[in-house]
């Protein structure tokens, strides 16, 4: 197990330098440093020396790859490439267009992100669950079929759609909880109850209807035509077999996403004004600050390879056979 | 105000190239017994073939958009031509009166009179503040102002029953052909399902008909901010959300359908190759990869503005080039399943007496591996359209979406969605983009769901 994991660590590692590689040319390759400093300069004040400063001042004016000008191992390290790119792999992200640390503004935004993300995950998955399992247990009635038109009407709603109606109809009209913000401890309760509760309808169209089919097939098996033989009533196997089976690809499917939850969700966060790591990501977008939204490309990446491991490990949890050479 | 100059943008190629195509692909379905089966039991299929109808409106809409033309400006004669800097499409031309008939400001459905207070000089009476009459909305109502109501109503009645006997002519039509081809079979029981289409022709009939009479005096789904018509931009919004969906698979397709049978088929090291380029490009969340993307095609358009020679090619180009980024980022699904399915594939025996014939490796993948592979190409097709519209809409609000001068639902909730906050609250914009998107969406899901089932073989 232990062998397992220590390789798919190793595995990972030539995953992230793909990942680099591929945000380095984008930030770097497709576009020069040039080109970066005219845009953050504006047109009118675009001269060389301005562009020159720009690039010195946060350490673009040096070469790509190579730099001959230094000697022995500076050839390499005084370098755009091992600046920005490579120092990613040591959690050194540089500082962004304001001047602030970049890792020091992750690690406290990361907080409030989850937050939010994480009620909103797991109320979500528990609702999801519980509703699909319902529609499976009524399957085939009109229950199931209203039920199921309902989720699909629900997921042709555009998220945004949720998000703007919500806060008009229950911060606006109904004034229960206030509009948008975020507070310091206990405090900031009142102000996560919206966004966990519109991040959890908006995501329970398709994740029923998902779950609804992982229910279907479940019921389609063998052990479970046994359970009904022995004269088991309908809501036992149902929710002693049926359920406890489905429950492991539904989660074992989920495991995945629970590391980008620290990423938090950028539409909710921005709307909602909450100081996440979303909201953070949208405004280096509309500030077209690189050096953040590279950092993020990169933080995401690693998550996502976690959860990916994360998942291979449940796999082996909750399912004896499945042995890892 | 005679000659004009068409315009070819680069988007406009695609949308005619894909229509070419779907010809083309139709021609090749009716030559393959199985998919042709398979597309009649989508055509059995009530919802399935309800929700096409809908869509091919929508598709009708987009594809009157994407014929576009410079209208020749007055000049004096013998000098060479000058064409007007606007790009104006067929649909344009046909929506004239919405695209011209502008207000000041902001203006309620239906209503006749702007938003805002104004200062209005009155003859005789000295200054008052008061909301003004619109200069089109209702003008042909006079005086009589209080009766939008029964005058909208009753237009509304003459176009409905003008739409409801448009209707039976048609239903007359298709029953006359359907008796005439099968003396005895009901139009209930044809084995196409034309009672749903019919059925969706009539209520789409009863609402449009009666919605684009009233436009023509009202603003339906009142003005925007510079007294656009909101109507008129949604029609606008169509072909964007149309191209977004389609453009980009058609740029993912030739990528996943190639990569993923090449690598489940050779297997060895083209197959770790590619799978490490997917690995990679799946691990950048999907949005920041966009974003990042997109910022940096936004510097290379930025940086080259000789590339254009009007706003319309520039805002194409950026819709191309995201439906491009789209495409780039979301092949990797479909190529993993096509992978594995290719993986089982090459195990069967019909493969492997194909090999022992000598049959070179292309040549088997072009005629026995992917076909049987096309029922998960189509059904990844449709499938995936609906998000890509849905995605639109989010990526315009963050900002990496289309150019903001192109009318798209997302630019449009993206300029409205302040409007809320103000007193009283201007809803009509959003109201009518999200509206229009659920119907877009809700008829290509469903549509998706009834060719899923039809090409599914497990869920037959």
């Amino acid at each position: 197990m232990l062998a397992y994991i220590v390789r798919r660590l190793l595995y990972a590692i030539p995953i992230l330098i793909g990942v680099n590689l591929i945000t380095f040319a984008l930030f770097f390759v497709v576009n020069t440093p040039d080109d970066m400093a005219r845009m953050q300069l504006g047109v009118k004040r675009v001269t060389p020396e301005a562009i020159e400063k720009w690039k010195a001042e946060r350490g673009y004016d040096k070469p790509l790859f190579v730099n001959a000008d230094a000697a022995g191992l500076a050839t390499v390290t005084d370098t755009i490439f091992f600046d920005k790119s490579a120092r990613m792999f040591a959690g050194q992200f540089g500082r962004a267009e304001d001047g602030r640390d970049i890792a020091r503004e992750i690690a406290s935004r990361m907080g409030p992100s989850l937050a939010i993300a994480l009620p909103t995950f797991v109320l979500g998955l528990f609702v999801a669950v519980s509703m699909a399992l319902l529609l499976a247990f009524f399957r085939a009635s009109a229950f199931d079929f209203w039920g199921v038109v309902l989720c699909v009407a629900m997921m042709s709603i555009s998220g945004l759609f949720y998000i703007i109606g919500g806060q008009y109809l229950i911060s606006k009209i109904w004034r229960l909880v206030p509009i948008s913000g975020f507070g310091d401890g206990l405090e900031a309760w009142r102000f996560l109850i919206l966004p966990v509760l519109i991040g959890v309808v908006s995501g329970i169209g398709s994740s029923t209807r998902w779950y609804r089919t992982i229910f279907l097939e479940e019921v389609g098996k063998d052990y479970v035509r046994t359970a009904r033989a022995k004269g088991l009533p309908e809501t036992v196997v149902f929710f002693r077999h049926i359920l406890r089976n489905a429950l492991i690809p539904i989660l074992t499917g989920v495991v995945v996403v629970i590391p980008l939850l620290f990423m938090g969700s950028l539409l909710t966060e921005s709307f909602f004004g909450i100081p996440g790591l979303g909201s953070y990501t949208i405004d280096a977008i509309n500030a077209q600050d690189f050096a953040v939204v590279r950092s993020m490309v990169f933080i995401g990446s690693v998550l996502y390879i976690v959860g990916l491991i994360l998942t291979d490990i449940s796999y082996t949890l909750v399912d004896p056979r499945i042995r890892f050479e | 105000m005679s000659g004009f100059q068409v315009v070819v943008l680069w988007s406009d190629v695609l949308v005619w190239l894909l229509v070419a195509a779907g010809l083309g692909v139709g021609v090749l379905i009716a030559k393959s017994p199985p998919l042709l089966a398979a597309w009649r039991r989508v055509g059995a299929n009530r919802v399935g073939m309800a929700s096409a109808t809908v869509l091919l409106a929508f598709i009708a809409v987009g594809l009157l958009d994407s014929l576009h033309y410079r209208l020749q400006l007055d000049g004096k004669p013998g000098q060479p031509a000058v064409y007007a800097i606007e790009v104006l499409s067929v649909l344009d031309a046909l929506a004239a009166p919405l695209r011209t008939r502008n207000e000041k400001t902001y203006s309620a459905p239906f209503a006749t009179r702007l938003y805002a207070k104004e200062t209005i000089d009155l003859p005789g009476q000295g200054t008052v503040r008061d909301y003004p009459r619109l200069k089109y909305g209702g003008q042909h109502l006079g005086e009589r102002e209080d009766e939008v109501a029964a005058d909208a109503g009753f237009t509304a009645f003459k176009a409905g029953v003008l739409a409801f006997v448009g209707w039976l002519g048609v239903f007359g039509v298709v029953a006359a052909v359907n008796r005439k081809k099968r003396p005895n079979l009901k139009l209930r029981d044809a084995a196409f399902a034309w009672d749903a289409v019919l059925l969706t022709l009539l209520a789409m009939l009863l609402a449009v008909v009666p919605l684009f009479w009233l436009a023509g005096q009202y603003h339906v789904f009142g003005t925007d901010k510079v007294g656009q018509d909101v109507l008129y931009q949604i029609l606008k919004s169509v072909r964007t959300g149309l191209i977004i969906g389609l453009v980009t698979t058609l740029v993912m397709l030739p990528m996943a359908v190639l990569l993923g049978i090449v690598a489940g088929y050779f297997r060895g090291w083209v197959d770790d190759l590619i799978q490490y380029l997917y690995t990679v490009l799946n691990s950048i969340p999907g949005v920041l990869l966009i974003a990042a993307a997109v910022l940096m095609m936004q510097v290379v358009i930025d940086s080259h503005p000789q590339w254009f020679s009007t706003a319309a090619e520039r805002a194409d180009l950026r819709l191309l080039a995201l439906c491009f980024i789209l495409g780039i980022t979301s092949w990797t699904g479909l190529c993993r399943l096509l992978r594995g399915e290719t993986l089982k594939l090459r195990e069967l025996e019909y493969i492997q007496a194909a090999q022992a014939f000598g049959v070179s490796s292309w040549r088997i993948i072009l005629r026995h591996i992917l076909p049987n592979l096309m029922h998960i190409v189509i059904i990844a097709l449709v499938m995936d359209f609906s998000g890509l519209v849905l995605a639109e809409a989010v990526l315009s609000y963050v900002g990496i979406g289309v150019d903001p001068t192109m009318t798209s639902f997302g630019t449009m909730i993206n300029n409205a969605r302040m409007e809320l906050g103000r007193e009283p609250a201007v809803w009509w914009s959003l109201a009518a983009a999200f509206s229009a998107m659920f119907v877009l969406v809700l008829a290509a899901n469903l549509f998706a769901d009834a060719v899923r089932d039809a090409f599914d073989p497990r869920a037959a």
